[in-house]
């Protein structure tokens, strides 16, 4: 049938089967190959692949939904997007979101790391409590903190009202409500970075510290300047990529709390994409939003896997 | 036992040697009490909306307001905002709905994901390259970049308002696959060599040998799985506008635009009740929940 088994079958009595079997098992197997990886691919297709095809074909028309006729538009919608103010103020709050929450987020988590590090007894009962936020519904959790935040009825307000302060407008004042949702954001993140810290802290090997020691490395200040930080810069990357694509998507907040207000204040970007898509069924000019998404996901996603696979192969 | 599968286990050993270090002297005593003070008021700020939440399900309305601070506890009040809740709106439906589509996407992704791991990571098989860069590419992509297609696709299917429009976009897990197949990488090959010879099927080599030494990277999973779709909004707030089909998140929303902030009390049983479950879980599986984190870094 083929070379080798023909040649094979001279020299002994035994290798052509095994040859045989080998090429058998062989064929059988990348046919299982396929049958298994069959489902994954073919939902592959559907859900993620296609539909990414079928965006940037419709960020291309001026579909929208219900219409009978769509034509195509080329560049308009992308020219609309770039001259909408309302888009730029999008963007500026999503930035402004991201830039609280990442910085935020992770510089407690690593501070709470090492503090929560350094615990025997009670590290366990600290992981739990700092982890509750992450497994806590955020819906749910988010019209807590509204009630916590109200500006008439509060708590928080009327604890400030009864040690003669101002009220202060946590989601009604414009300056205020992102700088409050970001609030959330880092609450709600801490625990998840604080354990990828608490993992990057454990491995690193007591010798080090004790080595240091003898070189002269001493007290708290110096051991982390020159011996935790270095060794957790990896961690510490991937962290804060990591919180980056997270707070990107900053979207269930938005629409349970602020619903992009007050005044556009807290209108971010998935939240627009979400108005237009779903509410106003301007297709097109969505698709185009959700492109605009994507690149930037992409963007943060290139860091991240590059830095991934380096991570993987030492 | 240090089998490539079990590397945290490693981590926390060296966390034991690391902790017997014993303090000494006042500086350190010193420093000892102000690391606790700082956690504890953290805790303390961490914990706030859990006790806020828990302390106003407990309260008369009217105490609610004049006297939102004091501990006294009405447990006979208490017990009407529970029972209130769960009256006000189906509460019932939405924690039935919760369970019937977190389960079914899990079981779905585990059988999907499971199958293209194991391809990918011990089969030889043509397009096998190509097949893991898209994996690696949709891992990247959130859901919100196909959601107007499918949106559009299932509306046009008439499928809006089912448990299959809120289940499909999660058939498929890249990050379960991406997962799996690092796990199954590390699995010895000349064990699945001979079990070949042996007459095994690749499915009974599945089954029976790779599966149950992935049983951590499988729970890790699934509890990260069960927990994101738990406490998903955006998908279901696009392809349901039905009561029956609400999952607990949509739910609580609802639940919180009927009642308009009236009567806080119920409000927060309610936000109670649709966040047990998932604490309950992690309570109870809080290694696995802490490991599957740490086992993959990714979310």
């Amino acid at each position: 049938m083929n070379e080798v088994s023909d040649t094979a079958r001279f020299s002994t009595m035994e290798e052509p089967n095994i040859v045989e079997i080998r090429r058998i098992i062989q064929k059988r197997a990348s046919i299982t190959g396929y049958a298994f990886a069959f489902p994954a691919t073919l939902l592959l297709a559907v859900i993620i692949l296609l539909p990414i095809a079928i965006v940037i074909f419709l960020s291309a028309t001026d579909y929208t939904l219900g219409a009978l006729n769509w034509s195509f538009v080329g560049l308009t919608n992308y020219e609309k997007l770039l001259s909408d103010a309302v888009f730029w103020r999008s963007i500026k709050n999503t930035f402004l979101y991201v830039v609280i929450v990442v910085p935020g987020s992770v510089g407690l988590a690593f501070l709470l790391a090492l503090l929560v590090h350094e615990r025997v007894h009670t590290k366990r009962l600290y992981e739990i409590i700092f982890f509750l936020p992450v497994t806590g519904t955020l819906v749910a959790m988010a019209i807590v903190w509204q009630f916590l935040l109200h500006s008439r009825v509060g708590p928080v307000n009327l604890l400030l009202l009864e040690n003669g302060f101002e009220r202060i407008g946590f989601f009604t004042d414009p300056n205020l409500a992102m700088i409050s949702l970001a609030m959330i954001g880092i609450w709600q993140l801490i625990g998840f970075n604080l354990i990828l810290f608490l993992a990057g802290l454990a491995a690193i090997p007591k010798d080090i510290y004790d080595a240091a020691a003898l070189d002269g490395v001493d007290g708290g200040i110096d051991k982390l300047a020159r011996i935790t930080w270095p060794l957790l810069g990896p961690t510490t990357m991937f962290v804060t990529i990591t919180t980056s694509i997270t707070a990107f998507q900053v979207f269930d907040t938005v629409a349970v709390l602020t619903k992009g207000g007050p005044r556009g204040s807290t209108d971010v970007l998935l939240y627009q994409a979400y108005l237009e898509g779903f509410q106003y069924f301007e297709i097109g000019y969505a698709a185009c939003l959700t492109l605009v998404f994507l690149t930037f996901i992409l963007l943060l996603s290139l860091v991240q896997v590059r830095f991934f696979d380096k991570r993987v192969h030492y | 036992m240090a089998t490539p599968f079990r590397s945290s286990n490693a981590d926390s050993d060296v966390l034991l040697n690391k902790a017997k270090t014993t303090p000494a002297g006042g500086a350190r005593l010193f420093k000892r009490i102000g690391a606790h003070t700082a956690l504890l008021i953290m805790a303390a700020i961490v914990l706030l909306p859990f006790i806020w939440m828990l302390m106003t399900s407990l309260k008369d309305p009217t105490e609610i307001f004049d006297t939102p601070f004091s501990l006294r506890f009405d447990w006979e009040k208490g017990v009407e905002n529970y029972i209130g809740a769960f009256n006000a709106v189906p509460m019932i439906t939405f924690m039935i709905n919760g369970t019937v589509v977190v389960l079914g996407i899990l079981m779905v992704q585990l059988v999907t994901s499971i199958g293209a791991a194991y391809a990918l990571a011990k089969i030889e098989f043509r397009g096998k390259s190509i097949l893991f860069a898209f994996v690696v590419f949709a891992l990247c992509i959130p859901v919100q970049v196909p959601a107007l297609p499918l949106y559009l696709g299932l509306a046009n299917l008439g499928l809006l308002n089912t448990y299959f429009a809120l289940m499909f976009p999660w058939f498929l897990s890249a990050f379960a696959i991406f997962l799996f197949r690092q796990f199954f990488k590390s699995f010895p090959d000349e064990i699945i060599s001979a079990a070949r010879l042996d007459g095994f099927t690749e499915f009974e080599i599945v089954t029976r040998l790779v599966l149950p030494s992935a049983k951590p990277a499988i729970a890790a999973f699934s509890i990260f799985s069960i927990t994101a779709h738990w406490n998903d909004l955006y998908w279901p707030l696009i392809v349901i506008n039905t009561v029956d089909y609400m999952t607990p998140p949509l739910g609580m929303m609802y639940f919180r635009d009927a009642e308009a902030g009236t009567n806080y009390g119920m409000l927060m049983a309610a936000a109670a009740i649709i966040t047990t479950p998932l604490l309950l879980m992690f309570l109870f599986a809080q290694r696995q929940f802490i490991q599957g984190i740490t086992m993959t870094g990714f979310k």
